[in-house]
């Protein structure tokens, strides 16, 4: 790889403080092509959609603590929904699938790569915008009407889709399968759109990184986030097209008549679970590597010591993202595929596992030696780690063939995607709201809060989902309406009412998190432009981030992460600051 | 299989959803959403009626026998050993379940039939098994039992639905906007529930009773093509003429062969070990 | 241990779940090594006046340490468990002399076709049950897999047998049951509105039972059989 940065040429594009804004209200804060306001706009949407699929889970979570007992206030849903409020098994499986769709889709992963590819990586390559700004506010206004089309689909006729997020044909395909016509057809529509929206996002992240990085800033001189939104916008350049190109076939075979996944006129149903899972795997760990990124900086920071084999952590992420390629049918072991074909993607599963546990060592060694301050980030970030570990081993069980024919489909599953999912993806979320929160409003988020949000979070959250895995092993199937029809899963009723009073409570704590977030917008401590004391260039300008980032280009003249460092009296050192000593050289690294 | 799998173009699916969700329209199969046939409904002057029995001529076939013995909720409700009842021969030697409704001739319709005509699920039965409603307007959907059914509405020319009532006593409101005889309904939990709903524009319908007759009244005088459906032996039509005031007798016969290809009979559980057994040959 | 696994009634049972405790085993180490490592990081270099962290920026040799005890680790479960998972799910591995009988699923049903006393599916004596699979124990059992509609899946758990139901195509399963009894068989695979329901029972029958019942079950469906043969004329 280059190690000589880019000559850039577009010193015109830096914040000129003598030089008066013009833009209007519109300009500046709705067709905005400021990287930081697209932030921000993705920001607002993601966790408009994050209550949505939060909300919806409180729903499942009614219907399995309570099988069949009218909801307190759900009749107003309606006759088709909730008649008397007892949930209807056409409704359940509606909110299943728009809560599993809405968090993937329009929750975490706006939120990750939305949110912060935009946001932070002009800011941490020294760049003073994205390489094509007006593409970049296209991306979020086509996220738009897709986010519109999704939630429209929950007042036509027939009902949302209800067919699981991974919209398995032909169930999907046929309104006479589901009972549901226009909603099917909305969901395809919106995901379809949404698919240009984040190609338009990752096209620009990609340039961006690969052109505009500040003088100085080499490849191995990128903040870890950098790097893991980097090879995440590969990924979803290489991946989303596959989703497309599915769900356009998903499409015909819904509207216009046509079987590509049919049986009954030669088509496969199997072919949309491959191209699904084609597109699916890799999009697991586009959930996952901005995270791993997020929680580095935040850990590094966090222990006021460099990030632990930073160049290892770079080839783990590579590694992961280049073999998510190879794993897609371990979702479909049961699926009919030929069982030797099983065996081989056993084996590429278990490989996956290993960068995995290079991450996770290296965060440890991170630790090791270290200064740990626990603000509130760190806390997400620690905590990340450890519910992390707990998803990755699952997934062994998981992985292995034979182990997985019992838990296949079960709870089982459901606690291992959330505890990758929400213990992973969305605690490194909120270490990175509360990290960056000052950078993008100038305002601290109330410590004292996060602090009891991140408790509530964490003894909740495995209050809710670690006994899934033991409804898993009975053998509690996953999106079923009411287990209790089964005499064998009969008995779990109480700790499925055990997981729907954790998870309220785990949703109510998420309400303190939102008020907080509001709250601090206005009235957070001024936070200055470096509270956390951190390295990346992200921090060198104030808070908020003008337009612009930067007064003039930035040099850099070391890595990230050099906390404590002996050429500091102070436990950190910009990487923008110039060396007081002839640097040190870095030291010599080898990629596991 | 019978689909009412739509293809309509995409643009269609697309501004009909804008169309739906701009006005709220939750449940365009509910009540409310296809009104007017009341507002359509004028005083017949000098009403006459059709009336007549559906004789049959054949030999009763031997019914299917049901196995409910997997749903003890509604075996219980049985006294005899339950039987599919594809034809049902009165003691009279008539049939019941036959829908009579008037197919040609009407220009002007009465009022709508008096109540909301309501499919009850009872012993994992439709009953009744044929039932009329007016297009536009609602019939009730009744589960009394204490076990999940589905109803699933394949219609053609109507939009069809697919809705589930899980627990007893619980009852929705359907309707089809537009005529179509017959729309079969059919339980995908229980495979042999089989039901059929006739929708008609105009209140001049009705199904034969455990003795065979049948009565359409308030019907304007003049000349009528009358038919009659069966799910197994098809249809037949009648050319009648009403008087003012008076009563026309629309003699209908079934010799229990199969008149129409219509009327064939959605399909149970039993194609598919034929094709186990040409599988079979194959290997 | 039975990791809260229903009881187990096939051959199949033992393996998975000893595979299922040798992962449990192991990951309970590294477990109990990583959250370890964690909680003591956390307790004994958290901040106090005068600690200054040590700026270490890496170890080759402990990257190379943790690269490798992890691959060893997960290549040795991957090796055991694809031998185990071939004998269950190669079709070519399928003992020969099996019980054959087909199941095909439907939104909400499983119509079992018995083979009768010929042990012969495509003969005369075939029989349909509905949502009941009686089987004789101590011979493994090959189910012939269809569907109908949609994509179900065929779920024992107390055989842990788990198998997708595929419209168009025909899969074939195989298990032994060792222990006679009732035994419940569920849909895995979201099929629908009325997928919760879609359940029916497993009966397994000593040798002498079994031929009894097919007796009696196969008298009464020939004579729907029969009644069917009337009603379509």
């Amino acid at each position: 790889m280059s190690t000589v940065a880019p000559t850039p040429n577009y010193s015109d594009l830096f914040h000129d403080p003598s030089h008066e804004d013009h833009r209007s209200f519109v300009q500046k804060y709705i067709f905005s092509t400021d990287h930081k306001i697209i932030g921000i706009q993705f920001l607002f949407m993601s966790l408009l959609f994050l209550l949505i699929g939060g909300l919806l889970a409180m729903l499942i979570r009614w219907q399995l603590g309570w099988p069949g007992e009218p909801m307190p206030g759900g009749a107003a849903l309606g006759e088709t929904r909730m008649p008397g409020g007892i949930m209807l098994p056409e409704f359940y499986n509606s909110v299943m699938t728009m809560h599993g769709t809405i968090m993937i889709f329009f929750a975490v992963m706006p939120l990750l790569v939305g949110v912060y590819a935009n946001f932070l990586i002009p800011l941490q390559i020294g760049a003073p915008d994205m390489a094509f700004p007006k593409l970049n506010m296209a991306s979020f206004w086509i996220a738009v009407p897709a986010g519109v089309l999704m939630v429209a689909g929950f007042f036509v006729a027939g009902g949302h889709a209800a067919a699981g997020w991974t919209s398995y044909a032909p169930l999907s395909t046929n309104p006479e399968f589901t009972g549901v016509f226009t909603g099917q057809v909305l969901w395809t529509l919106s995901l379809i759109i949404l698919g240009f929206s984040s190609l338009a996002g990752s096209v620009n992240y990609i340039t961006t990184i690969v052109n505009m990085r500040a003088p100085g800033m080499t490849w191995f001189r990128l903040p870890l986030p950098t790097w893991a939104l980097f090879i995440t916008s590969i990924l979803i350049l290489l991946a989303i097209p596959v989703l497309t190109g599915a769900l356009i076939l998903l499409l015909f075979d819904q509207t216009l008549g046509t079987g590509f996944f049919n049986a009954e006129v030669g088509g496969q149903p199997l072919l949309w679970q491959h191209l699904f899972w084609y597109f699916g795997h890799p999009e697991v760990y586009i959930l996952i590597l901005p995270a791993f990124g997020f929680v580095s900086e935040i850990i590094a920071n966090g222990a006021r010591k460099p990030v632990f084999g930073y160049h290892a952590m770079v080839g783990a992420i590579a590694s992961i993202a280049i073999l998510g390629w190879i794993v897609w049918g371990h979702h479909m072991f049961q699926s009919g595929m030929n069982p030797m074909l099983g065996a081989g993607f056993m084996a590429t599963t278990m490989v996956i596992a290993v960068p995995t546990a290079i991450k996770v060592f290296n965060w440890i060694a991170t630790l090791w030696e270290g200064d740990l301050h626990f603000h509130s980030p760190m806390l997400y970030s620690l905590a990340f780690v450890s519910m992390f570990v707990i998803g990755g081993f699952s997934g062994i069980f998981l992985a292995s063939t034979p182990v997985d024919i019992p838990l296949h489909d079960t709870y089982f599953v459901v606690a291992h995607i959330h505890y990758v999912l929400f213990g992973g993806s969305l605690f490194a979320i909120f270490a990175a709201l509360t990290y960056w929160f000052p950078k993008m409003f100038g305002r601290l988020m109330n410590e004292g809060l996060n602090k009891v949000h991140f408790y509530l979070s964490f003894i909740f959250f495995n209050l809710v989902f670690f006994p899934m895995h033991e409804l898993g092993n009975r053998g509690m199937m996953r999106r079923i309406y009411d287990y209790t029809q089964y005499g064998f899963l009969d008995g779990l009723v109480d700790i499925n009412r055990l997981i729907s009073l954790s998870a309220f409570a785990l949703f109510a704590a998420q309400l303190i998190f939102a008020w907080n977030f509001i709250w601090s917008l206005f009235k957070g401590k001024k936070s200055g432009s470096n509270p956390w004391r951190a390295n990346s260039l992200e921090w060198s300008v104030p808070s908020p981030a003008p337009h612009g980032n930067f007064t003039f280009m930035p040099t850099v003249y070391r890595g990230p992460y050099e906390y404590s460092s002996v050429e500091s009296d102070e436990d950190y050192l910009p990487q923008d600051v110039p060396p007081a000593k002839p640097p040190v050289p870095e030291p010599e690294m080898t990629l596991a | 299989m019978v689909t009412f799998h739509r293809k309509a173009p995409l643009w269609i699916t697309t501004s009909l959803t804008f169309a739906l969700t701009a006005c709220g329209g939750d449940d365009a199969g509910t009540p409310g959403a296809a009104g007017g046939a009341d507002d359509a409904a004028v005083e017949i002057e000098n009403p006459g009626v059709v009336t007549g029995t559906v004789a049959f001529t054949g030999t009763a076939p031997a019914l299917q026998p049901i196995d409910m013995r997997d749903e003890p909720v509604c075996a219980e409700k049985h006294s005899e050993p339950p039987v599919q009842e594809a034809v049902v021969v009165n003691d009279n030697g008539t049939l019941s379940n036959v829908f009579v409704w008037v197919r040609e001739g009407v220009t002007q319709s009465g009022a709508a039939q008096a109540g909301t005509p309501e499919l009850d699920q009872d012993g994992c039965e439709y009953l009744p098994r044929v039932l009329g409603v007016q297009a536009g307007r609602p019939f009730v959907i009744r589960n009394s039992d204490a076990v999940l059914h589905n109803i699933n509405a394949r219609a053609s020319t109507n939009r069809g639905f697919n809705i589930s009532q899980p627990q007893e006593g619980m009852t929705s409101e359907r309707s089809f906007a537009t005529q179509e005889v017959m729309v079969p309904v059919q339980c995908d939990v229980h495979s042999w529930m089989t039901a059929y709903v006739g929708v008609v524009d105009h209140p001049y319908y009705a199904v034969s009773g455990d003795d065979g007759s049948f009565t359409i009244e308030n019907l304007p005088p003049g000349d009528y093509v009358v038919e009659a459906w069966h799910e197994e032996y098809g249809t037949q039509t009648v050319d009648v003429t009403v008087p003012p005031n008076g009563t026309v007798e629309a003699p209908f016969s079934y010799s229990g062969e199969t008149t129409t290809a219509s009327a064939a009979p959605p399909s149970g559980s039993s194609h598919h070990d034929l094709a186990f057994a040409e599988r079979q040959r194959a290997d | 241990m039975d990791w809260g696994f229903p009881e187990s009634a096939s051959t199949f049972g033992a393996q998975i779940d000893a595979a299922y405790g040798a992962i449990f085993y192991a990951t309970a180490l590294a477990f109990v090594i990583v959250q370890g490592l964690l909680i003591y990081c956390i307790i004994r270099y958290r901040h106090r006046t005068g600690r200054k962290a040590k700026p270490i920026h890496g170890n080759t040799r402990l990257e190379i340490i943790w690269t490798v005890v992890p691959a060893l680790g997960v290549f040795y479960i991957a090796y055991v468990s694809a031998s185990v998972w071939l004998d269950m799910k190669s079709e070519d591995r399928i003992p020969a002399g099996a019980y054959e009988v087909g199941v095909h699923a439907s939104q909400f049903e499983w119509t079992v076709t018995n083979p009768g006393m010929d042990g012969r599916l495509g003969s005369d004596d075939d029989f349909v049950t509905r949502n009941q699979l009686h089987i004789p124990m101590g011979q493994p059992v090959r189910v012939l897999l269809t569907a109908e509609d949609v994509i179900h899946s065929f779920f024992l758990p107390n055989f842990r047998v788990k198998q997708d139901a595929v419209p168009g195509m025909q899969i074939a399963v195989w298990f032994e049951p060792t222990t006679a009894g009732e035994y419940p068989l569920g849909c895995a695979e979201l099929c629908g509105l009325g997928h919760y329901r879609m359940r029916g029972t497993v009966t397994v029958h000593s040798p002498d039972e079994f031929d009894a019942w097919q007796v009696s079950e196969g008298a009464v469906a020939a004579d729907i059989a029969e009644t069917n043969t009337v009603a379509s004329r």
